[in-house]
């Protein structure tokens, strides 16, 4: 295996005619990679707090996603409550370990919760957001036991949690959020950006709706 | 095992090697399980299965999915991928080694990152216990911020979506407290000629990012197909790498077959001057003696009086008199001496019996 790579890397310098040991080249990468500089940022998902949401929901209802917003945290589980009701669906979904989603009064809806990643048999299933992306209406959550990936991709209905406040502009700065969390060159395992329900033209070109994923998409945004 | 989309695994013959040794891989985009299902190659790199139509698929799928019931109802394209669903999600849950290409690698946190609509990437990632990313090594993007502008394009100029539905950046194996994903994580990096297109008039190409805008405007692609370039990658993007991954003297009929519109270029969203790139692609095939006998006297003649201006335009004057003459009956030529190859398809018009300098010319245009 290193006997390949060792090929390659000598076959670019080859082409490239340049050296191994180029201290000035090796500086290039490193303060490109250091700097990560942004390229050119759509204006689109820019404004204050409330012109960000509205961009976002926006961007999100244009891509088939439903959204919501509640006042308080207490309010989710009967929005929750009414997105099943109304889309005639048991009132039974999956969450992971994520404490915000455990702290919410579920009490007061007649929901029943099952823990844990999903073995491919529930309908509905509960993530908590990290992030919203205003430029294009797209969500951004990380991995863990806590939103477990798999829960992003099996159920037929996916309902996304998002605090008001961590929609931002563009995907640039959700990164920045990443940094501040985990640190520079480090990563969740998985980070899913998700704008809307699954899809797929492979039919004569015709969009339809759940082709692997969630067949919905239902977005609860909070404050 | 299962499988995302990955144009590379089809430039390796992954598929057919894992068969060879006895290994099942299912494609799992949908485009993709329908033309493996049918032993086809892709006829496009974003829409694999555009070629086929409705009633293809259902008959693709009774012939193989034999245990549905027989009589069901599959005329709406809703019900075919209700099925496709179905089987797959068995497939996915059963799988044991997933693999994946990459959109992209970055280099800053040793990410893959991959981009599909369905979510059948993703589900072949996370389930099975090992997650194997194959991946070409221009697909290497310095930092996230870079990657941010790729994605960007990437959905507009491949779908006109502002944004596919996933994009996710997968970073290693299982960590402590995970409760998913996969327990290993392989990335294999793919070279298979693209080192030597470095320091080339090719390592433009290097920059595309596979969202087949070219093909998509492509008169070429449109009149002829996917199918028709023979290899991997179809259209403007396809006449220019396949000659540089599988050389020139295999595929130099590809960069021919282009009328130099440009729709490619001005449509490429990483500007890559394929027109140009397709041009210098002829050129090598000339100067290695790789185009037909016929064809290169042929050049060579009309390069002779091309060079003089003034017996060129004393030939042409006698040759439309004689085309126009000899053709007066029928307007047409069914067959012409030393053409025989171009009129074998189409006739060719005969001339008034003017030529395009003496028509200009009459109606008042500047000469030189």
């Amino acid at each position: 295996m290193s006997e390949a790579r060792d090929d390659i890397l000598a076959n670019i310098r080859r082409s490239l005619g340049v050296s191994a040991d180029d201290a000035s080249r090796r500086q290039i990468v490193a303060t490109r990679i250091a700097t990560a500089a942004k390229g050119l940022l759509p204006a689109r998902g820019e404004g204050d707090i409330e012109k960000r949401i509205a961009t976002f929901r926006a961007q999100a209802e244009s891509v088939a996603a439903t959204v919501a917003r509640v006042a308080a945290t207490a309010d989710i589980p009967a929005e929750i409550a009414h997105f099943l009701r109304t889309n005639n669906l048991p009132a039974t979904v999956r969450m992971g370990e994520d404490e915000r989603l455990a702290a919410l009064p579920w009490a007061t809806t007649a929901i029943d919760i099952t823990k844990g990643p999903s073995d491919g048999n529930d309908l509905s299933s509960v993530s908590h957001a990290e992030a919203g992306v205003a430029e294009t209406g797209t969500l951004a959550l990380v991995s863990g036991a806590h939103n477990p990936t798999n829960l992003n991709f099996l159920p037929d209905n996916h309902i996304v949690i998002i605090q008001a406040g961590t929609v931002v502009p563009t995907y640039e700065a959700v990164w920045e959020m990443v940094r501040a969390r985990y640190g520079k060159g480090m990563m969740p395992r998985t980070v899913n950006f998700i704008t809307g329900p699954s899809r797929s033209a492979d039919i004569e070109q015709k969009m339809l709706l759940g082709a692997h994923g969630p067949r919905r998409l239902h977005i609860v945004i909070v404050g | 095992m299962t499988k995302g989309k990955s144009m590379v695994s089809e430039e390796i013959g992954l598929n057919a090697a894992l068969e060879r040794n006895g290994i099942e891989a299912v494609e799992t985009d949908l485009g993709e399980y329908i033309i493996q299902i049918r032993g086809e190659a892709p006829s496009h790199i974003i829409a694999p299965a555009v070629h086929l139509n409705q009633e293809d698929i259902e008959h693709d799928f009774r012939r193989l999915h034999t245990w549905l019931p027989k009589d069901r109802d599959l005329t709406a394209p809703e019900s075919l991928l209700a099925e496709a669903r179905a089987t797959l999600r068995a497939k996915f849950l059963a799988s044991d080694i997933g693999i994946t290409g990459a959109n992209f690698l970055v280099a800053e946190t040793g990410t893959s990152v991959i981009v599909t609509n369905e979510g059948n990437g993703d589900l072949t990632q996370i389930l099975p216990k090992v997650h194997v990313v194959v991946a070409s090594i221009e697909k290497i993007a310095p930092t996230l911020e870079d990657v941010s502008g790729f994605m960007r394009v990437l959905a507009r100029s491949a779908t006109g979506q502002d944004m596919s539905v996933y994009t996710t950046f997968s970073t290693g194996p299982r960590r402590p407290g995970d409760v998913d994903g996969p327990e290993e994580y392989h990335v294999v990096l793919v070279d298979n000629g693209r080192s030597n297109m470095l320091g080339t008039d090719f390592q433009e190409m290097l920059r595309c990012i596979r969202c087949g805008a070219c093909m998509n405007h492509c008169p070429v692609y449109h009149a002829v197909g996917g199918h028709a370039y023979g290899w991997v990658y179809p259209g403007p993007m396809g006449a220019v790498l396949t000659p540089s991954l599988i050389g020139v003297a295999e595929a130099g009929h590809l960069p021919n077959a282009s009328t130099f519109c440009g729709r490619c270029e001005s449509a490429c969203p990483v500007r890559i001057p394929l027109p140009k790139l397709m041009r210098h692609w002829r050129e090598r095939e000339f100067e290695r003696h790789l185009s037909p006998a016929t064809v290169r006297s042929g050049l060579a003649l009309w390069a002779f009086f091309a060079k003089r201006p003034k017996l060129y335009g004393l030939a042409a004057r006698i040759g439309v008199k004689i085309l126009a003459l000899a053709g007066r009956s029928k307007g047409r030529f069914a067959w012409l001496p030393l053409a025989g190859g171009w009129t074998k398809y189409r006739d060719m018009p005969a001339p008034q019996g003017q030529t395009f300098q003496a028509m200009w010319k009459s109606r008042g245009g500047a000469v030189r």
